[in-house]
């Protein structure tokens, strides 16, 4: 029962291409989607094409610890709805400008993770699952309970705020290209880290744990980096979120949302650069089209998780990688 | 009456019958939790809408067949546990080799599902269930009042968890699941059905959920969300137990809702975060949890 089937199982799989810069593929890609990305506030409705920004990169992040850490969280809700709670006090309460309250959110997120992270390293596999979940519901509680969280309300109507002090987000386009700037730059730095000497560490604690310890590393210091960075990138996303929709609520450090993030990563491809990209645009585009059908969106999403572990666990972009045989 | 700590006993003993009547929930979900971990070596997510399904199973019975109390005891967990042995057929059998992750995965996604189909036809607000005629009222204890039914939960779930840990440490059907759980290839080239066996193991850790959701069904409301945010602390009593022993699952359960009882008097704000707190602190000194094994 613990053979490993090696072919069908993109934990144990997915590729990872070597360390020397980006590939030509990649670069073309990215080029692509920046190219695209300026465009689209003009095709679709701003404010859902930077909601999708968000998610790619929470996805993306989560993707750095799960696709090549090998460690499945089932709370990074509390980085996400952390920071997004943070930002939206500071921008709100404490006046401060855009970036400064996303840096915030960001720097909340990354302490946040880095308690979390501590004390959930120390077990492992399914353990880490649900100590991560536990953990995350703590902060729930704090959220709905703390005095400055607003309760059931959340922190509603954040202002835009002037970026830099002198440039107004109030309008959707400037805000747009704020967020493309920030999201598509955190992309670029977890792509960095993933390529780097540090990301070659990693694939070599997830493929053998032991063989990585017997080298010499110190496994637990490289799982928390990992963690930290995880939480920190997830936290920046939460953050800018709360400044793009100007509320920060439970919804975003509920369960349900540590659920999604998996989903996303899963649909998209985990280990793989560009799904969770994918993954994140494919559930919201999937949430905004069904959100007539109300609370069946939440069945959907069952049946989705339910279909791709059982029939497609390399995901979109790993059924793609493995046709053009070229790592994504 | 003394005072402790200027807390009227009748308020401590209240919290503390509230705090084991949790624990009793407790206690039932992460036996059934651990059972199947033990053979399965997945965690079920579903557990806690099968807790939910039971619960409401129990609410149909009532009132689409008029069938009562008390064969709805027997009758809920027999269906939940068919179904959950239809789920282990046809969907968690194909996950065995490989990582158990995907086990994790695909309950969270059964769960939604499950949630989300009783949401959209029974809404959110909660449907009442009448205590059965034979456990309204209550007894007049002289200290403190003890309504019949919630001492009826906390006696129907020692027994059944202890029943379950007679089964599983002392008889000969416990010994193969036993063996079954340390090497399942050598059990099964003794002969024993052992697909068979995780099947069952399955069912009737599933079933243990939705007895609890028929026991809870007069307590609790019945309602879709019930097991959602259960499933979440009984993950974290699981943590702090460890999963190695069936007797460490069980009094685990019952000792955290006894804490959680008790935080409610001294420290009312705390409560709902003191078991995620003590799994902090186990984590920090024991990691293996109370009674686990080292991994």
């Amino acid at each position: 029962m613990a053979a490993q089937d090696t072919d069908t199982d993109p934990m144990v799989t997915s590729p990872i291409a070597p360390a020397a810069g980006m590939s030509t593929l990649h670069k073309i890609i990215f080029a692509v989607l920046l190219v695209f990305l300026i465009g689209l506030p003009f095709m679709v409705y701003p404010v859902f094409a930077m909601k999708v920004m968000c998610f790619a990169l929470f996805a993306a992040a989560f993707n750095l610890l799960l696709g090549f850490g090998g460690l499945l969280s089932f709370g990074h809700a509390a980085y996400f709805g952390g920071a997004s709670y943070v930002a939206a006090h500071a921008a709100k309460v404490w006046g401060l400008t855009p970036e400064l309250a996303v840096l915030s959110g960001t720097a909340a997120a990354a302490l946040l993770g880095l308690l979390i992270g501590s004390l959930s390293i120390r077990r492992q596999g399914i353990y880490f699952a649900m100590v991560t979940l536990a953990f995350a519901q703590m902060v729930y509680f704090f959220a709905l309970q703390a005095p400055f969280t607003g309760g059931e309300d959340g922190i509603q109507s954040v202002p835009r705020g002037k970026l830099f002090g002198f440039i107004s987000l109030e309008n959707n386009i400037p805000l747009y290209f704020f967020v493309l700037a920030v999201t598509f730059g955190g992309i670029l730095f977890l792509y960095r880290i993933v390529h780097s000497p540090f990301g070659q560490v990693l694939k070599a604690i997830r493929e053998n744990e032991p063989r990585a310890i017997s080298l010499g590393y110190n496994v637990n210091r490289y799982k928390l980096m990992v963690f930290v960075l995880s939480a920190t990138f997830s936290g920046l996303a939460g953050a800018m979120k709360s400044q793009v929709f100007q509320l920060a609520s439970l919804t975003d450090v509920h369960w349900m949302m540590s659920g999604e993030v998996v989903l996303m990563t899963l649909l998209g491809g985990m280990g793989m650069i560009f799904g969770p990209l994918v993954g994140g645009a494919m559930i919201v585009t999937m949430q905004n089209y069904l959100a007539t059908f109300g609370a069946w969106v939440t069945v959907i999403q069952g049946v989705i998780f339910v279909l791709g572990v059982l029939l497609f666990r390399e995901g979109v972009i790993g059924v793609i990688s493995r046709w053009i045989k070229r790592p994504l | 009456m003394f005072e402790l700590l200027g807390i009227a006993p009748q308020v401590l003993l209240g919290q503390l019958l509230l705090g084991l009547i949790n624990g009793s929930f407790y206690a039932v979900l992460s036996l059934g939790l651990a059972v199947i971990f033990g053979l399965l070596n997945i965690i079920n997510f579903a557990h806690g809408a099968l807790y939910m399904a039971g619960a409401f199973v129990g609410w149909m019975l009532l009132h689409y067949l008029g069938i009562g109390y008390w064969p709805a005891l027997i009758l809920a967990p027999l269906i939940v546990g068919a179904f959950g042995i239809l789920l282990e057929r046809t969907m968690l059998s194909r996950l065995y080799h490989l990582d158990h992750l995907y086990g994790l995965l695909l309950t969270f996604g059964l769960a939604l599902i499950i949630q989300g189909l009783f949401r959209n036809y029974y809404g959110v607000s909660g449907l009442p269930y009448q205590i059965p005629d034979l456990l309204s009222g209550g007894q007049n204890l002289g200290f403190m009042f003890l309504p019949n039914y919630r001492a009826w939960v906390v006696v129907a779930s020692v027994l059944v968890c202890f029943g379950t840990w007679f089964v599983i440490e002392k008889t000969r059907l416990g010994a193969y699941l036993r063996a079954a759980t340390e090497n399942p290839v050598l059990v099964g080239a003794f002969g024993i059905n052992v697909p068979l066996l995780v099947m069952l193991t399955y069912g009737f850790g599933v079933a243990l959920a939705g007895f609890a959701g028929v026991l809870a069904a007069p307590i609790y409301s019945v309602n879709p969300n019930m097991g959602a945010d259960l499933i979440i602390v009984v993950f974290a009593v699981v943590v702090i137990g460890g999963m190695g022993s069936i007797m460490g699952a069980i009094v685990t359960g019952y000792m955290l809702g006894l804490i959680e009882g008790l935080t409610r008097v001294f420290y009312p704000e705390g409560s709902a975060v003191v078991i995620f707190v003590i799994m902090a602190i186990v984590l920090l000194i024991k990691p293996e949890g109370l009674f686990g094994r080292a991994a």
